[in-house]
């Protein structure tokens, strides 16, 4: 435990003297105030059913993409490229600990980042306060619940970039990685839900697992306020599964 | 266990695919001693030297590092080393105290002590005032090393292992690292490889030469001089026919072969003899050679073979006795298809 948290706030450290860390902040700040903003603008143009915050966390799947390549594609593939990787391993610490740590570095990071998201509808309050009399930039339900959602699913997301990058000593072909598994992920499972809705009949096991990784429909549920156990459950096992895969892989390839 | 082995290993072997990097290796460190790893590129130095830090894993065989099996207790065995890989490999963007200090705590050096503990070690490779807050992108070659081994030292490991410490150093860089070793010298079991064999002469107090992965020589200079290259030899400067020489020499009893023999000008040779079976001290042959007609001695002096030839030997002789039973094995089998 000792290690992990050594390691952690290394790994933080590291993470703030990176430019690459402010390249993907910036970004992802950029293009998020962007689609805030654009979001508003749909607002006064035609009559929205959804609110603000809830469209605003349904395209979470955007900076998604590039942000966690990014944040995890140096951790574990940058050490073994430039052989720090070895002089970790020949210090006490276990392979458990060094996962976790680059583990918890990459999502707290991950999370700052959507936590200042926070900004746009506080901007957004403050200067349409005259003309919102129905809080609708602050509601909390939806904010609560949809940032729920960022910081279950960013789990296996951190997880899936923390996997490929232990997977090859290039940074590149490791982000790639990320991206395609990121895709996979998030867009596959929606494409084989569209198929089973698409008149395609499935048996029922498969139509249930089918549903079980529909990632919009749980942001959905999360922004309603409906906390189901499933969506818990598949995130953090997949992420726990992949972590542990990550340290057999050092273990194999050291 | 014998309290005074610092290092065992015992029939090591590790497999890369079908090529065997080290294949049953054995030897002993003792504490204090300073040993150097000799073996030409690919012999499995540095693959040795991994399985004693616990990054790889044997395929068989054992190592005890201070009587605590590698792949028993790797932990307890981590606590124990300071590990300096070969090209040094360090994080470019932090500065070298943070990063010593990072690493303290990561050999487990009690919180109290991380700070004294750099110091120290700081201070031993004399970083403390030259490049203490500096970026270790920014450092020169010899500097990185400096980092390396104060890094290996932290927490006073039992067992220091370096892979090519002085690889890539100009000669005051490799000057001052040895001067760096030689301070270890009693205090720390060390394990170093290098390809600078004048390095291992002067730093080691005993030489493992591997070739091919295997154990070809151990011992301390003077024992691999007498087992790979014995007989006292000489170099001497004579004007004269070299026959003459040595048609002296066997009329004195003094049994000699020639190693080489040179011609330095219209009459003078050198002549490299080695004795054949007993000493044979320098003024026996002065006196030969002053008392033969027809010859006159220049100069004489004895010859000590340096660890590079040493060396050459133990690893020719290796190949030898690896190639010759395939030759052997080969011709039997061209024979009986015939």
């Amino acid at each position: 435990m000792r290690h992990f948290w050594i390691l952690f706030k290394h790994e933080l450290r590291m993470l703030l003297i990176s430019p690459t860390t402010y390249l993907a902040g910036g970004l992802f700040l950029g293009l998020m105030g962007f689609m805030y903003w654009a979001i508003l603008r749909e607002m006064i143009t035609t009559p929205q059913e959804e609110l603000p915050t809830v469209q605003f966390f349904k395209s979470f799947w955007i900076p998604t993409f590039f942000v966690v390549p990014l944040l995890t594609m140096r951790s574990i593939a940058g050490e073994r490229n430039l052989g720090t990787l070895d002089t970790l391993l020949t210090t006490p610490t276990s392979r458990i600990a060094l996962v976790l740590g680059k583990f918890a570095g990459a999502y707290c990071f991950y999370l700052l980042l959507w936590l200042l998201t926070l900004g746009f509808p506080l901007i957004a309050e403050s200067l349409l306060r005259e003309s919102n009399d129905s809080n609708i930039f602050l509601s909390s339900a939806p904010l609560l619940g949809s940032f729920l959602f960022i910081a279950v699913s960013g789990a296996l997301f951190i997880a899936i970039g923390i996997f490929t990058s232990s997977l090859t000593r290039s940074q590149l072909v490791a982000g790639m990685l990320s991206f395609t598994l990121l895709f996979l992920v998030i867009v596959g499972g929606q494409q084989l839900g569209s198929l089973s809705q698409g008149g395609v009949e499935l048996p029922g096991w498969i139509h249930a697992s089918v549903d079980y990784l529909q990632i919009f429909s749980h942001l959905d549920d999360f922004a309603r306020g409906i906390i189901d156990t499933r969506p818990f459950f598949y995130y953090l096992s997949s992420g726990v599964l992949l972590l542990g895969l990550s340290t057999l892989v050092i273990e194999a390839k050291a | 266990m014998d309290q005074d082995i610092s290092i065992r290993v015992k029939n090591l072997s590790r497999r890369f695919g079908a090529a065997w990097a080290i294949k049953n290796i054995s030897f002993t460190v003792a504490k204090g001693e300073i040993v150097g790893f000799l073996g030409p590129n690919g012999a499995g130095k540095s693959t040795t030297m991994r399985i004693l830090s616990g990054i790889l894993t044997a395929q068989s065989g054992s190592a005890w590092i201070g009587g605590i099996s590698i792949a028993g207790n790797p932990h307890e065995v981590k606590r124990r080393i300071g590990y300096m890989p070969e090209n040094n490999p360090l994080p470019n963007d932090m500065r070298v105290v943070e990063y010593l200090r990072f690493r303290a705590r990561l050999k487990e050096v009690p919180a109290a002590k991380v700070r004294a503990a750099v110091e120290e070690a700081m201070e031993t490779c004399d970083l403390a005032r030259t490049a203490r807050r500096k970026i270790i992108g920014t450092l020169s070659k010899g500097f990185r090393q400096r980092v390396g081994i104060a890094d290996a030292l932290l927490g006073n490991p039992e067992v220091i292992i370096m892979d090519e410490p002085t690889i890539g150093l100009d000669p005051h860089q490799i000057q001052s690292i040895r001067e760096l070793i030689n301070r270890l010298r009693g205090r720390m079991t060390v394990i170093l490889s290098s390809h600078i064999l004048p390095e291992i002469e002067r730093s080691c107090d005993r030489v493992v030469i591997i070739n091919r992965g295997r154990v070809v020589a151990a011992g301390t200079h003077a024992a691999l001089r007498e087992e790979f290259l014995p007989g006292d030899r000489y170099c001497l400067r004579f004007s004269g026919e070299k026959a003459r020489v040595l048609e002296a020499l066997k009329a004195k009893g003094i049994e000699s072969e020639v190693v080489r023999c040179e011609s330095l000008g219209e009459a003078l040779q050198e002549l490299q003899l080695v004795a054949n079976h007993a000493r044979v001290e320098g003024p026996a042959i002065m006196n030969a050679l002053s008392d033969a007609s027809g010859i006159c001695l220049h100069s004489l002096a004895p010859e000590v073979p340096n660890l590079e030839a040493i060396f050459l030997a133990a690893t020719k002789r290796s190949w030898e006795e690896t190639i010759e039973p395939q030759t052997t094995a080969a011709t039997a089998t061209a024979a009986a298809n015939d």
